[in-house]
Formats: C-alpha cells, sequence, structure tokens
C-alpha cells in the first residue's frame, strides 16, 4: 500500500500548516483545527503526529520521544508510522534530529533554532478543570481573565503547603495567553524559552498551539510562592548528570531502586562521552 | 420650624370597594423653634396622622408641610431622608425591634449614620441609657427580650441620641413609671431649651401641662362633608 | 451629588410580552432601592438588565465610574463591563452554587476577586479572605473547606464575601434571603444590613419579601407587570400604600 507522504493528504497538511502559522502569530493562544481520524486512536498522540506530518520535508531527520525515552511502545510505533508514510530518516540522537515529537518531556540536551520539537497535547485549555465551559474559557482567554489560574495554584498552597502542580505547569506567554505546556514535568518550564520552534498538537481536542523561537515564558506563581523547577536530590546512576529529570527505576522484588535520566539519548551519550563520574 | 398649611389627608382603599376615608382636611398650624406643641383631640381623629405626615410617613393629599424650609410634600425621598437623619427626629409609640442589635447600637444609631465617631457615639448613647435607667448589663442585649417599658426607654434615648432641631413624640410617656416620666420630661425641656420645635401626643395629662407650650385640636380639622 | 446610577427607560420584551418597561429611575451613594413585586413582575428582569446580564431592548444604565464619571453601561466594550462587575459591582444571587465555585475552597472563592485584579501575594490574598470570612461570620477553621460543605445560610454568607471583597460600590441582590430558614435570614439581614451602612454600599435588592425591604431598603419601587406602579420612601410605600395593588401586597402580609 502507498501513502500520500507523511500520511495525511496535501489539503489537510496545508489546512494544519495554516492553523500552526496562526499559533506561532499569537504565541500560547489555543487555534481550533479540523483534527483527522488517524489509524491510532484519541490519547495516543493523534495531535503530535498530525502536526508532525505537516511539518516533516524528505529530507528531514526525525525523533521520537515518550516521556523522555526513545524505546517505549509508542515511541517505536510513531517513528515506524513516519518511516513508512514519510520515508524520512529516523534518529535517537537529539542533536541529529530536526523535527522531534514528544511526550511529556523536553530533551535535556539544549535545541537549535534549526529544530521544530512537536509535543502531544491531552488538554489543551488551563482552565479547563475550574472552568468547565468552554464559552467562558474562550472569554477569559480573550479578556485576559485569568485570575481563576492563580486561583487554582492557591488551592495547591492552601492543600499542600506549596504549589503541589508538578506537571502541566501553567505559563504566561509573551505576557498576554495563559498556556498550558503539555504534561511535562515542571522541572522542563524552563527549556520552554528555546531558539526552536515548539508546536503543541492536540488531536482529539483539536487544538493547536505554539511557541516561536525565543518567546518570553514565565511559568505563574505567588510573590511568595515563587516558581521553583525543583531538582532530584541525587545524580543519574547510570551516568552521573546532576542536572537532568530522573526515573525511579525499581531493580528488584525487593524494593531496590535506582535513578536514572528519564531522557534515555542524553543519558547514552553521557555515557559514550565518558562523562560518566 | 414647622407650617402646616391647608393641609388634606384622606385614604383611599381600592380593595374595598374604593372606599374613601376623609380625615383631615384644611389644617393650618405651626410650631417655632423652643416650642412645645401637644396634639389633642379624640382617638381617631387624626394625631397620629398628623404626626406621620410631618415625618414624610404618610402623603398628603392636599397642602403643604414645610419642616425646617423643606416642603415635606414636595421634597424627593433622598431630601426627606437627609432630614430624618439630621434635622427631624421621630420617637413613635413602639421600638421596632432589629433582632441581634445589641441596645446600646441602637441608640447610637442615629449618630453613626451622622459619622459620628463610634467611641463618642456609644458615650452618647451610655448616658442617655444611664439617665433612663437601663441596666449596663442590658446594653449588650437585644431589646428584643425587653419589657415594654423598658422598650419605650430604649426608643426614648434613640430619639434623644442626636440633638434634632425638630422632634415629633408620640406617647413618650406611655408605661414609664414616675421616675422615668420624670426623667423623659426633663429631656423635652432640655431640648426645648436649645431651640429644638417638638410635637407631641400626650396622653398623660400631667405630663403635657407641664411642657406643652399650647395644644392643637385635631378634631378641628376633622372634614365636614362625612356622609 | 452626581447619582452613582442614572436608569432611563430601561424595556425588555419578549415577543409581544413585556419583561419590563419604562424604568427609570436615579440611585445615590449609600442608597438601598429595594424592588418588589410577586412572580412575573419583572423584577428579575429588570435587575439581569441593569447589573448586565440580559441586554434591554433599549434604555440606559449610566453608571458614576471612578476613572470616567457617568458612562453608560450599555455602550461599554465588554471587556470593561466585565472588569466592572469584578470590581465595583457585586451581584449576590438567589441561589448562592449560582454565585460561588463550589469546587474551590471558601478561601478561595473569596480570594478569586483579589486576584481577578491582579492579587500576587498568597499571605496577602489569606489574609484578606480570613478577614472577610470573619465579617460575615463564617469560622476561619473552615476556609480551606468547600462550599459544598456548608449549609445553605453559610455559603449565602459566602457570596456575599466573595462579592465584597473588592469593595463594591453598588451591589444588586436577587431575593438574597430566598429559600433560607427564617432565624438564617434574620441573621443574614443583619449582617447585610452592618455591611451596608459601614461600607457606605449602594444597592439594588429585588424580593417578594416586604419585611426585607422594610429592614434594609431606604427607598421601594413596586412592580406589577413589568411596570413600577408606586415608587417612595420604603416606610411611606408599605405604611401608606396609594396603589390598589401595593394596597393588596401590603394588606396580605401576615403579622405575627
Amino acid at each position: 500500500m502507498s501513502y500520500n507522504f507523511a500520511y495525511l493528504d496535501e489539503q489537510t497538511k496545508r489546512m494544519i500548516r495554516r492553523a500552526i502559522l496562526k499559533g506561532v502569530a499569537i504565541p500560547g493562544y489555543q487555534v481550533p483545527f479540523a483534527s483527522r481520524e488517524m489509524p491510532m486512536p484519541y490519547g495516543w498522540g493523534t495531535g503530535g503526529v498530525q502536526v508532525s506530518a505537516a511539518c516533516l520535508t524528505p529530507d528531514d531527520v526525525f525523533k521520537v520521544i515518550d516521556q523522555g525515552a526513545d524505546d517505549t511502545t509508542n515511541a517505536v510505533s510513531i517513528r515506524r508510522f513516519f518511516e513508512k508514510t514519510a520515508g524520512v530518516a529516523v534518529t535517537e540522537k537529539t542533536t541529529e534530529a530536526t523535527v522531534i515529537q514528544t511526550r511529556h518531556r523536553i530533551p535535556e540536551t539544549p535545541l537549535s533554532a534549526d529544530q521544530i520539537l512537536v509535543y502531544q497535547v491531552p488538554i489543551p485549555e488551563p482552565l479547563r478543570f475550574l472552568e468547565p465551559r468552554e464559552t467562558e474559557t474562550r472569554k477569559m482567554h480573550g479578556l485576559e481573565e485569568y485570575g481563576l489560574m492563580h486561583v487554582k495554584l492557591y488551592e495547591d498552597i492552601a492543600r499542600h503547603s506549596e504549589i503541589a502542580t508538578a506537571y502541566a505547569y501553567p505559563v504566561k506567554v509573551e505576557d498576554r495567553y495563559v498556556m498550558d505546556p503539555s504534561p511535562i514535568p515542571k522541572f522542563d518550564n524552563p527549556k520552554l524559552e528555546s531558539p526552536a520552534l515548539q508546536l503543541f498538537g492536540a488531536g482529539r481536542e483539536q487544538r493547536i498551539y505554539a511557541l516561536p523561537p525565543y518567546t518570553k515564558v514565565v511559568s505563574l506563581d505567588f510573590e511568595d510562592y515563587p516558581f521553583d523547577p525543583s531538582k532530584a536530590a541525587h545524580p543519574c546512576a547510570l551516568c552521573g548528570a546532576e542536572d537532568s529529570y530522573l526515573d525511579e527505576v525499581i531493580v528488584d522484588d525487593a524494593g531496590g531502586r535506582m535513578f536514572v535520566c528519564s531522557d534515555t539519548d542524553y543519558c547514552a551519550s553521557r555515557r559514550e562521552t565518558g562523562e560518566a563520574a | 420650624m414647622i407650617t402646616v398649611t391647608d393641609l388634606g389627608k384622606s385614604f383611599t382603599l381600592h380593595n374595598q370597594n374604593s372606599a374613601v376615608i376623609p380625615v383631615l382636611e384644611g389644617a393650618n398650624f405651626s410650631v417655632a423653634a423652643g416650642e412645645c406643641v401637644a396634639l389633642t383631640g379624640e382617638s381617631g381623629a387624626g394625631k397620629s396622622t398628623v404626626m406621620r405626615i410631618l415625618y414624610g410617613n404618610y402623603l398628603a393629599q392636599a397642602g403643604r408641610v414645610v419642616v425646617n424650609g423643606l416642603d415635606i410634600t414636595t421634597a424627593t425621598p433622598r431630601e426627606i431622608l437627609t432630614l430624618r437623619r439630621e434635622v427631624l427626629g421621630y420617637v413613635s409609640q413602639f421600638l421596632r425591634v432589629v433582632p441581634r442589635v445589641p441596645t446600646l447600637e441602637v441608640v447610637a444609631e442615629p449618630l453613626l449614620s451622622l459619622g459620628v465617631a463610634e467611641d463618642e457615639a456609644q458615650a452618647r448613647a451610655a448616658d442617655l441609657l444611664t439617665r433612663l435607667r437601663i441596666p449596663k448589663r442590658l446594653w449588650p442585649l437585644s431589646p428584643t427580650t425587653f419589657s415594654g417599658g423598658e422598650q419605650q426607654r430604649v426608643n426614648i434615648a434613640r430619639g434623644f441620641a442626636h440633638r434634632y432641631p425638630v422632634l415629633l413624640l408620640d406617647e413618650p410617656t406611655a408605661s414609664l413609671d414616675a421616675q422615668n416620666r420624670e426623667t423623659v420630661l426633663s429631656l423635652i425641656e432640655e431640648a426645648k431649651a436649645e431651640g429644638a420645635a417638638i410635637v407631641g401626643i400626650f396622653h398623660d395629662l400631667e405630663a403635657r401641662e407641664r411642657v406643652a407650650d399650647r395644644a392643637i385640636d385635631v378634631s378641628v380639622f376633622t372634614p365636614r362633608k362625612i356622609a | 451629588m452626581t447619582p452613582l446610577l442614572q436608569v432611563r427607560n430601561i424595556e425588555k420584551r419578549y415577543g409581544a410580552r413585556i419583561g419590563c418597561a419604562d424604568v427609570s429611575f436615579d440611585l445615590y451613594p449609600g442608597e438601598v432601592l429595594g424592588i418588589v413585586g410577586e412572580s412575573g413582575s419583572g423584577k428579575s428582569t429588570l435587575l439581569n438588565c441593569l447589573a448586565g446580564h440580559q441586554s434591554p431592548d433599549q434604555g440606559e444604565v449610566i453608571f458614576d465610574t471612578r476613572a470616567d464619571g457617568p458612562r453608560d453601561v450599555r455602550q461599554m466594550p465588554e471587556a470593561e463591563r466585565r472588569m466592572l462587575s469584578r470590581t465595583d459591582w457585586a451581584f449576590v444571587h438567589q441561589n448562592p452554587r449560582d454565585g460561588l465555585r463550589m469546587r474551590v475552597s471558601a478561601g478561595g472563592n473569596v480570594g478569586e476577586r483579589l486576584m481577578a485584579v491582579g492579587a500576587r501575594h498568597y499571605g496577602d490574598i489569606r489574609q484578606t479572605a480570613g478577614d472577610w470570612l470573619s465579617k460575615v461570620e463564617i469560622d476561619t477553621a473552615r476556609m480551606d473547606d468547600r462550599p459544598s460543605a456548608f449549609s445553605g445560610g453559610m455559603q449565602q454568607r459566602l457570596q456575599i464575601a466573595r462579592n465584597l471583597v473588592t469593595g463594591p460600590r453598588l451591589v444588586f441582590m436577587d431575593e438574597p434571603t430566598g429559600g433560607l430558614d427564617v432565624s438564617v435570614q434574620a441573621r443574614l439581614l443583619d449582617l447585610l444590613r452592618g455591611l451596608v451602612r459601614r461600607m457606605g454600599l449602594s444597592a439594588i435588592i429585588v424580593t417578594h419579601d416586604l419585611a426585607v425591604v422594610r429592614l434594609l431598603a431606604d427607598r421601594l419601587m413596586v412592580m406589577k407587570s413589568g411596570h413600577v406602579v408606586e415608587t417612595g420612601l420604603t416606610d411611606q410605600v408599605l405604611d401608606d400604600p396609594q396603589h390598589a395593588y401595593t394596597q393588596l401586597l401590603v394588606s396580605s402580609v401576615l403579622q405575627v
């Protein structure tokens, strides 16, 4: 069976690119788009896949990570999907990729202006759980009424003595729109200010939004409870990195555990070049 | 201070076959500063009606009522409210009790609404309550549970808290024992001495003799044409 | 003195049916206006038109704004109108659930308006919220509880705190004591009375309960079938009603 390049037809890709351009023109603003039926169910990255499909060209080098790892089932599936439908080269190395699709993490290796980072987004609306009405949230974004966002943080502090939001930590973009950066750990928030183009796709919710390169992104907080990206107390057990986000891995059935870099490529690269402790 | 010209009052009961009940016609009288005038006449002659009209509580069907320069019959509600706050006091027969408000605050309220500082207003209220022999332990309580006489004394204290230039008193000495009656009469005399114009209804003849400079028989204003 | 609110010729129709018509009045700072009438009188329609929840078919609602003086609220851009309703205006709903976020804590509910106008210090917000809970006689220990755990009277008091925290100058109230037990009503009315007086608020209160207006309102408007049939000082309208409908209304109240 032969597919059109990157599976989607040309008209669809044009529609998605228009939405992307609109998103780039209005950083942080959720642009509605006509999300297509993809050969994977909703909730499995259809938004990210559609954005990637619209961005890929035959010369691109494509990387997929799922919570930092290149080798999970879903990352492998999506990578194979584009190998098959677009014929693009694929890689696990962040430095070699031109388009990176990610679920719930930003790569540790700093990105460059030649790269596009595509995020998979479950719920694009940061206000959704406090204000279920779409009509209201649209007005709030349109009129820049974001008091409710701080109510959420207030509730966190009241309940947990600190802003307990550990992932999908809301940010204010270019001093205008409040955005959900997708369920990345708050540890990654500082990396949202980047020379790369960052695109966010929510397939089920049918929204695309964007952070153009060098966009100002500020994590919301209170004056007396400032944003803290938080750092792990341990270095990576494999490569010794002290500045990366760690996964906790259970190693035996006696409760033994170790902490390793969530970003598999970062960890492997460090070990390769012998920077391990 | 008060000039009543050609005042007429009747009630039209629309829901009872539009029955018309005329009460007053062609009432004329005036009250000067420092004067106390007693309204007399039989029960039902319209004494309370005249009082209520003076206070703006009842509307007049005809004539003019000028209190301290303001014609009540044509004044706006705002103007009457201001008049009631600053100039015109009214001690009715019954204390309309708002539950939960302590007695001290009930008496201080007219001063508080004039912007008087809280401690000063409370001091004046305390003064009056003491003079009227309301025990201090009752001051933090709401007058809801007080006896009729106690409620009346709280009512009077409230009426005299601010030195109103015009005072309307409806049976101020009813339900009071001799001692307290004496106190109230003194309060009235003091107000007179300060130049207040007072209109009162006194069923108590002695009280009337004591404080009223003259009497106005309201039955003179009863309409002749009652079928 | 400039009126705080000038209402001119408000009319709202539903097809051929009149919701309310020909309503004009002025409201000054510190004044409380009661609007009474039975079901279908148009009082709620009028309140919604004044507060911006509904759009009248004609008429003006001119509010004396702090920054620019008297302005017709209907001509304002929506963003400005919404800002007004979060700062200088307040709306107390009959059902507190309509005026609260049931899944946000009491403190969060009260703090929301502060955060909406830019408050960014958690400690200060919490302090102010706590102060207000005390003012409406809610135990501050319950500050982190959700309103779904409160009684009806507590919810209503919380709604009031939430509305008054930004120091509005004009409060709209729609049957504020409706559905509450009598003793709870009394407490709420007393609270409102105190707050209105101490904060110098102006208020427009819609109710069918004459005892509420007698206690809270300086002036009264009686509505029937969409029209204002009588208006004046509260005590005068209730003690010496002129219009047939007002007389009927007043005489229908049982004396206890």
